[in-house]
């Protein structure tokens, strides 16, 4: 995690990225398609991964994106205030088929502008392109909705042909501060890591 | 919901959180439900609009004004708090403010469920003891408690042998013994042995094995010498002068931690149900499931199907219902209560070399009471309140009808208050260990400095859930680093 890992010249930022949107919208599936490059047909509902990372590099810049899927607690309105915390991109997906995934991703862009912090890069995804022709949602609609609200980023994707599914990635990448964002894990004084896999640093000392 | 689950839990607190995490990860099908809109129970992190509503809520309500809309009346004391103290939503505020051992029960069950990548630690930057009307750092080293004005040299000497007995204690290696049984001998007689003085006596149980009151004296002198150790231990693990460390935004964090780890493992999270209730069989005094009001829950299903509006629903439960003692009114008894003042200041405490966190222990003799008075500060530092303000809690078990009394000593070392808020915590505890009932019950959360009998009832918890015990001694959390 430091910057001076990766080669010479490059500089890294570690960005917390976060995926918001209705059940089914394919936030999973977007992820799994950018760090594996694998989709699933009948993809579970999201079991069991907290977060997974995924490095890409900009104009010789490392962004490393630890990025949080919501684990289902969002199902119930019931998403913890410490999915947000210090996220610096979300991305807000819906199904382009479906009208009230539509009006859920609304209201999660009403949520983040009221709980995120203020220079959050928010990132608008119609997903499931590959079925255009159910579309329910339309492309004007979409977009000019994001310009209204200053979204970073507007694109329709597909987890299942892969359609500009690296392009949001890449454009949040770029849309980031370029200074490394030291994530509170390692910055600030005081700081600390407790790690199982660690070394032993233990001193043997004596408190008095 | 309305299904099937291994064990319904109710309330998000960092105990009910800790064994959803635990049992969702061991495979149990789990439903967590919380009357409030927000993680974390008693033991939440109350933001400042949350703050206001539950201590002031004249102040939040007469802001929110008779004819105006809620929502613009809602948006005008937004603004007024933003005007004194910031952005609301930058305020994180204990109701159970306690600090982690480094070396503790907690950070054994963090890292090994994984839940420490949710969640950044600060070490804190100091202990102090109160004694004869001043503040003294506890040693953090030899060297420092040989220069420290504390003891005498003579009292040193002695002291320092007593240290040496305890480093080097072992309980499975009978030749650390030096002869003693410690599981007979009570610390008392432990004490006696190495002829230590009253008030090195009381540093060491206070400031050190941190007993919140002198009953410990006469039990077997094994748990003293143990928590002694764990105080050592958790200091050498971060070398910052301070056992404890504290989570950036607040111990709300923990909560939120577990039960993200549970939902991970496809525990369900329902917030916001106030009339969530024990379903109970009347015949066998069984607590069978819950039932709460649901909203329609169309969604995902396909579109055009019928809105039917809210409907009571009922989930069951298999194994066990649990929760805090607030769902079990007629199973819970109280105990005791605790006095907690919290406070803004705009400065560090006084007398602490500026620290940013601290913890200081006013021994119960050295006020005239039966218990100790506990303070602890953080700061923005620690993302818990704007930028340059303080927060400081004082705390202590209730000995009189007159609480807030109590507090005086503590309250009289932070310097100016700016803002305080007074509050008097009922101590619940399960009258049954729920067994016979299914229903098994947490004990509120006491007055201790630290989170260890916050994990022993957890441990207790998942014993009378699962029937096994969760070995904690196979976690070793020794290993850790510091930037
Ligand atoms: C009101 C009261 C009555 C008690 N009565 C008895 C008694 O009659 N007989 C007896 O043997 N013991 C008694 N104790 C002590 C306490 O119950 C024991 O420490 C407990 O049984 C744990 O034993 P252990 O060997 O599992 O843990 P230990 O190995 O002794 O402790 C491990 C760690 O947990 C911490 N810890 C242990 N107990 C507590 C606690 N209660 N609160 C906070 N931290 C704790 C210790 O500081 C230590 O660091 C009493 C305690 C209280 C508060
Ligand atoms: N045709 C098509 N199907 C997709 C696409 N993306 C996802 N799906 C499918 O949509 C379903 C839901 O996808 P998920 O990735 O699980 O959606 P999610 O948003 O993570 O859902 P939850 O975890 O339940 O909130 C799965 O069956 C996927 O296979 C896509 O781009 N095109
Ligand atoms: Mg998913």
């Amino acid at each position: 995690m430091s910057n001076s890992s990766h080669g010479a010249q490059q500089s890294q930022t570690q960005a917390k990225l976060v995926l918001l949107g209705d059940m089914g919208a394919g936030k999973s599936s977007l992820v799994l398609r950018f760090v594996k490059g694998q989709f699933f047909e009948h993809q579970e509902s999201t079991i069991g991964a907290a977060f997974m990372t995924q490095t890409v590099t900009v104009d010789d810049h490392v962004v490393k994106f630890e990025i949080w899927d919501t684990a289902g607690q969002e199902r119930y309105h019931s998403l913890a205030p410490m999915y947000y915390r210090g996220a610096a991109a979300a991305i807000i997906v819906y199904d382009m088929q479906s009208q009230q995934s539509w009006q859920r991703a609304k209201s999660w862009v009403r949520e983040l502008q009221r709980q995120g912090n203020a220079n959050l890069v928010i990132a608008l995804a119609g997903n499931k392109s590959d079925c255009k022709d159910m579309r329910k949602v339309s492309k004007e609609e979409a977009e000019a909705y994001a310009e209204e609200q200053k979204l970073s980023i507007f694109l329709e994707t597909s987890a299942k042909s892969g359609e500009c599914v690296n392009d949001l990635f890449y454009s949040i990448a770029n849309k980031l501060p370029k200074q490394a964002r030291a994530t509170p894990q390692e910055g600030g004084r005081g700081g600390v890591v407790l790690d199982a896999n660690a070394g032993q640093n233990r001193q043997k000392s004596q408190c008095c | 919901m309305d299904e099937e689950y291994d064990a319904i839990i109710l309330g998000t607190g960092l105990k009910e959180c800790l064994l959803a995490g635990v049992l969702s990860k061991e495979g149990y099908k789990i439903l967590h439900l919380d009357r409030n809109a927000y993680y974390g129970a008693e033991s939440a992190s109350l933001n400042l609009k949350q703050l206001f509503e539950k201590f002031r809520p004249e102040e939040f309500s007469s802001a929110k004004g008779g004819e105006n809309s809620s929502k613009e009346s809602e948006k005008v004391f937004e603004e007024k708090l933003k005007e004194k103290y910031g952005r609301w939503q930058d305020w994180n505020i204990d109701m159970v403010p306690k600090m982690m051992m480094g070396n503790g029960l907690l950070v054994k069950l963090l890292v090994h469920t994984g839940v420490h990548n949710y969640v950044s630690f600060k070490a804190s930057e100091g202990s102090y003891v109160f004694k004869q009307g001043k503040l003294f750092k506890v040693p953090a080293t030899d060297k420092d408690a040989l220069r420290s004005p504390l003891m005498g040299m003579f009292e040193k000497l002695r002291a320092r042998s007593f240290f040496v007995f305890v480093q080097d204690y072992d309980e499975t290696r009978v030749e650390t013994h030096k002869g003693y049984d410690l599981r007979t001998m009570t610390s008392r007689q432990l004490y006696k042995e190495y002829g230590l003085a009253d008030e090195t006596i009381e540093f060491i149980g206070h400031a050190l094995a941190l007993y919140t009151d002198e009953r410990y004296m006469d039990f077997p002198a094994i748990h003293m010498v143990k928590a002694v150790k764990l105080y050592e231990e958790s200091l050498a693990r971060f070398n910052t002068g301070s056992p404890y460390i504290y989570p950036l935004y607040g111990l709300g964090e923990l909560p939120q931690g577990f039960a993200r780890l549970s939902a991970v493992y496809g525990g369900t999270y329902m917030l916001n149900k106030p009339d969530a209730e024990v379903k109970w069989n009347e015949e066998t005094g069984e607590a069978i499931g819950v039932s709460a009001t649901m909203e329609d829950e169309t969604v995902g299903a396909g579109e055009g199907e019928e809105k039917k509006g809210p409907q009571v629903v009922t989930a069951k439960a298999k194994h066990a219902i649990v929760g805090d003692p607030s769902y079990f009114p007629k199973h819970s008894v109280q105990v005791g209560s605790v006095a907690r003042a919290l406070c803004f200041l705009s400065h560090p405490i006084d007398n602490v070399e500026n620290a940013h966190s601290v913890q200081i222990i006013i021994p119960a003799s050295q006020v005239g009471r039966k218990n100790d008075v506990y303070v602890f500060g953080c700061s923005y530092m620690h993302n818990v309140c704007a930028k340059g303000r303080y927060v400081a809690f004082v705390s202590t078990n209730v000995e009189t009808a007159n609480p807030e009394q109590e507090l005086a000593s503590g309250l009289s070392l932070l310097g100016t208050i700016d803002e305080k808020f007074v509050h008097i915590c009922p101590i619940m505890a399960p009258t049954t260990d729920g067994i016979k009932e299914k229903a098994i019950i947490s004990r509120g959360y006491d007055a201790t400095t630290h989170f260890e009998s916050t994990v022993r009832d957890v441990l207790d918890m998942y014993r009378r859930v699962t029937g096994k015990q969760l070995d904690l001694s196979q976690i070793d959390a020794n290993e850790a680093a510091t930037e």
